[in-house]
């Protein structure tokens, strides 16, 4: 149990959501440009350059501009090579999880390099090939790694066209890229890259604000482009971090303590079967095994017989009251924050309508079909470590591995295979730490893949909170005053985007009795559940109708426009809802993207049950990357956001999950899929943002007025009826 | 105790030497190298580690390696053909129904027992039928959508 956030800082117990936005330390890169030219080869090379570069650098568009044993800039977010052997390969630190980067990366790169989308290789996420980057979360790829790597490529076009010019002797703006050649316009002579670079070993370093190519003239962006390695998963040929193999690989597993907090007080260990060739590890509560295969693992692991010290912990029927009465002050940027404006206690107690309410948030599990992972081996000497695991943050890891082993980070190399997902649930890597302390003992390679069990028991949860929200509205509908208090489950969304004179609006730490951290969306989809839910009890306190309320009090026009565009396809205000039916609708806004949902449920009285009968989804970030993409994203953020909003919550019990199976903790499943439609509205106007997270935020109050329009009964708690609806 | 176990997968007898209560899941992927078929959650819950064994669907995680030996084993890396696709992961390429695609082996192996059960399924059917079957990114609809394709394109053939 970790309830004191300050100290999880501290410890390997980390609470990811609180740094997540932390900056990174500063990058020490030490390659030389002519390190790059020995590993991949004669060709041109463009590094993107975070931070400002010295003046000898600035604007250093030419070839052989500047010393080719020079250091290259100290922060860089990306580099792409340009290969005679006709290869473009490219490196960043961003992962694939299941959002599809690998692809749309490549399509920034195809875009503005003018190169076959199937001749890119995309290296992604290994801390000794590609530059450091914090993470892939926050929904940032697309505003920032997908913007650089445009820049990169349109940077290496130039490269090829300035090459081509000084070879034909030609005016370069005689000169067009297409299709991996340059050609003179309107002639048929043209050379390949890869002939242009033949024998080149030429640097480009590019700031990262250049001039772009307007969506408007995208033509590989803003394409359904097909998942660029789709067949891989079609035919199970795609290794996934479980799957990674090495000779003389061992099988680890780790003794888990019987509950949350409890310590090691002994440990015998038996004597093994030889044939197993087991290695037994203990070190402080860290205990474990490694053998020679999986069944062995298990057999050993299951003789040892230890002694645990428990403590007392709390259970989940106690939980509200205790984040209600355990306020905690926190300092930084995740901390405890307070925004005011107005007179909010008079502007309250004068409105024409008041209305004060408490909502609340369980702890739900990420639970992806992929366990932790990792697959660890030291060098002979010791000190050099390896691991591939599946993480969202390669590079965090590196630093708990260097941290955990007291090496330095340079002695750790980790990669990220393309993995079975996270969700905000693989930040950390306490799997690949586990692993290489057995491989460290056993003085061979070890595989760890958690347990479905250990998953949902040792991995962290979304953050259950309390959120305490109070209005007031005039007759004419106009909202006067806003108070707005979440405790414990976060700040992201927090700050609401309708028009209020008088807000107070608090974001309260408190300690807390599970490992907890960042899940997809982060705390918008609490937070939104809350201020969506509470405003529909306003309009109906004011006597407005729901979708009028929102926008008579909401001036974004973007923010409007979704609200409009699945009012509209829904029929918010031509259709009617049978006997027994209600409509509800939810949106907000974070990350970049604005969504509304609309959502249609039937519920039967008799049995309690609740069928969500169809939902509409208008969503817009910007200038669309890949709509088919986008649409896969936002009808599963919704699918996904089914769970939480109807029926997934952990129970735990004096330190134990009691549900830690998919038998006994409920996932969307085929039959629990509504109708759902999704309205995409393209803003080429706008740079792209990404979309994985925000779609989620809108269904749960969108569910929950639904609900109460159906049955008149006013749900505050999430998962909303995770025993059917109570209508007694 | 470790028995001689004959196992044919994907039309390749193999002799593997282990305990027949080991389960199939675990021999696939760690002693035959078969890795396309996936752990999700050990008590047949989820559907990631579906093989077929004498055409009908196991789930191999709870499967003793005993109870499948001399049995016709089929893997998803059995479904492919001479370089073409099994229909079933054609459709799945085609309406892009996956995400980050653990699920997929065993929904696809799902989806050929069920289809071949189920030759012309409607919507319910398929969501009935796959139920056993979990995918955590919610790409539902999607596989709906292949399944259904799937069986039009083995109607018109």
């Amino acid at each position: 149990m970790i309830d004191d956030p300050a100290l999880a800082n501290n410890s390997a117990a980390v609470e990811p959501e609180r740094y997540e936005f932390r900056a990174p330390a500063a990058h020490r890169f030490e390659l030389q440009r002519r390190d790059f030219f020995k590993f991949l080869g004669a060709g041109v090379l463009v590094v993107c350059a975070l931070k400002e570069l010295p003046a000898q650098e600035s604007g250093a568009q030419r070839p052989g501009g500047f010393g080719f044993f020079e250091p290259l800039p100290k922060e860089i977010s990306a580099w792409m090579h340009v290969g005679e052997n006709g290869t473009v390969t490219v490196y960043t630190g961003k992962v694939e999880i299941g959002q599809n980067i690998r692809t749309s990366l490549s399509q920034a790169v195809a875009e503005e390099l003018r190169f076959p989308i199937a001749g890119i290789q995309m290296v992604m996420g290994d801390t000794q090939l590609t530059p450091y980057d914090m993470g892939t979360f926050g929904s940032r790829t697309t505003p920032t790694m997908n913007l650089q790597l445009r820049k990169v490529a349109a940077a290496a076009r130039e490269e090829l066209i300035a090459l081509a010019a000084k070879k034909w002797n030609i005016d370069p703006r005689r000169l067009e890229a297409a299709n991996g050649r340059v050609k003179v316009s309107k002639k048929k002579k043209s050379i390949s890259y890869s002939e242009l670079v033949s024998s080149q070993q030429l640097t480009t370093v590019i700031p990262a604000d250049e001039a772009l190519v307007a969506p408007a003239q995208w033509t590989v962006e803003g394409q359904s482009i097909p998942k660029v390695d789709g067949r891989d998963f079609v035919t199970g040929r795609h290794l996934y971090p479980s799957d990674q193999k090495l000779p003389g690989m061992l099988y680890g597993k780790v003794l888990r303590p019987p509950s949350f907090g409890a310590t090691l007080v002994s440990i015998n260990a038996p004597s093994f079967d030889l044939a197993d060739n087991v290695t037994f590890v203990r070190d402080g509560d860290f205990a474990g095994v490694a053998a020679a295969s999986a069944e062995a693992a298990e057999r050993a692991l299951a003789s040892l017989k230890a002694k645990w010290n428990e403590q007392p912990q709390l259970s989940n029927k106690d939980l509200f009251a205790y984040l209600k009465n355990n306020p905690i002050d926190v300092k930084g940027f995740e901390g405890t924050s307070r925004y005011e404006t107005g007179a909010v206690d008079k502007d309250l107690a004068a409105a024409d309508h008041q209305l004060r309410q408490t909502y609340t948030v369980s702890y739900i599990a990420h639970a992806p079909l992929e366990p932790r992972a990792a697959l660890a081996q030291w060098t002979s000497s010791g000190n050099m470590l390896t691991v591939w695991t599946g993480t969202q943050r390669p590079f965090a890891v590196r630093t708990e591995l260097a941290q955990a082993f007291h090496v330095p980070e340079d002695q750790v190399r980790v990669l990220m295979p393309d993995m079975g997902s996270g969700y905000g649930g693989k930040h950390t890597g306490e799997c690949a730490v586990e692993a290489a302390r057995l491989a460290r003992a056993a003085n061979a390679p070890v595989k760890l893949v958690w347990t479905r069990e250990e998953e949902f028991t040792w991995a962290y949860f979304r953050p259950a909170g309390v959120i305490e929200v109070a209005g007031g509205v005039q007759n004419d509908g106009t909202l006067s005053a806003w108070e707005f208090k979440n405790y414990n489950s976060g700040a992201a969304g927090i700050r609401t985007f309708y028009e209020v004179p008088s807000q107070r609006i608090v974001f309260q730490p408190t300690r807390y009795p599970l490992r907890q951290g960042s899940y997809r969306a982060l705390a918008a989809t609490a937070n939104h559940f809350a201020r969506e839910s509470f405003m529909d009890e306003l309009a109906h306190a004011a006597n407005v109708d729901p979708l009028q309320f929102r926008l008579k009090n909401l001036k974004n026009e973007r923010l409007r426009a979704v609200f409009q565009a699945a009012a509209d396809k829904f029929g918010w205000t031509s259709a009617k809802p049978a006997p027994g039916h209600g409509f509800g609708i939810g949106g907000g806004f974070e990350k970049g993207g604005n969504v509304a949902t609309c959502v249609e449920v039937a519920v039967d009285r008799a049995s309690g049950e609740v069928g969500i009968v169809r939902v509409i989804t208008a969503f817009e970030c910007g200038a669309i990357v890949n709509p088919d993409n986008l649409k896969n994203q936002i009808i599963g953020a919704n699918i996904m956001g089914l769970g939480g909003a109807l029926f997934e919550a952990i129970e735990f019990q004096n330190g134990r999950v009691l549900n830690p199976r998919f038998s006994k903790y409920r996932v969307p499943r085929f039959s629990d899929v509504p109708q759902i439609d999704v309205v995409l509205l393209d803003r080429e106007d706008v740079p792209p943002a990404g979309a994985g997270e925000t779609p989620l935020v809108g269904l749960a109050p969108a569910i929950g007025n639904a609900i109460f329009q159906a049955a008149d009964i006013r749900l505050r708690s999430l998962p909303l009826v995770p025993d059917g609806l109570k209508t007694a | 105790m470790a028995n001689v176990i004959n196992l044919r997968v994907n039309g390749v007898v193999h002799t593997v030497n282990t305990d027949p209560q080991t389960n199939l899941l675990s021999v696939l992927r760690e002693q035959l190298g078969l890795s396309g078929t996936k752990y999700g959650c050990g008590e047949a819950q989820c559907g990631a580690c579906t093989v077929l064994v004498d055409g009908n669907p196991r789930r191999s995680c709870i499967t003793a390696v005993g109870t499948a030996a001399n049995r016709h084993i089929t893997t998803i890396e059995g479904l492919e053909h001479h370089g073409r696709l099994h229909p079933v992961q054609e459709a799945f390429l085609a309406e892009e129904a996956l995400q980050c695609g653990y699920c997929t082996s065993g929904m696809i192996m799902s989806a050929v027992a069920f289809l071949k059960a189920n030759p012309n399924p409607t919507e319910q059917e398929i969501a009935r039928g796959m139920e056993g079957n979990i995918c955590r990114c919610g790409t539902y609809p999607r596989i709906v959508a292949a399944i259904q394709r799937a069986a039009r394109k083995r109607a018109e053939s």
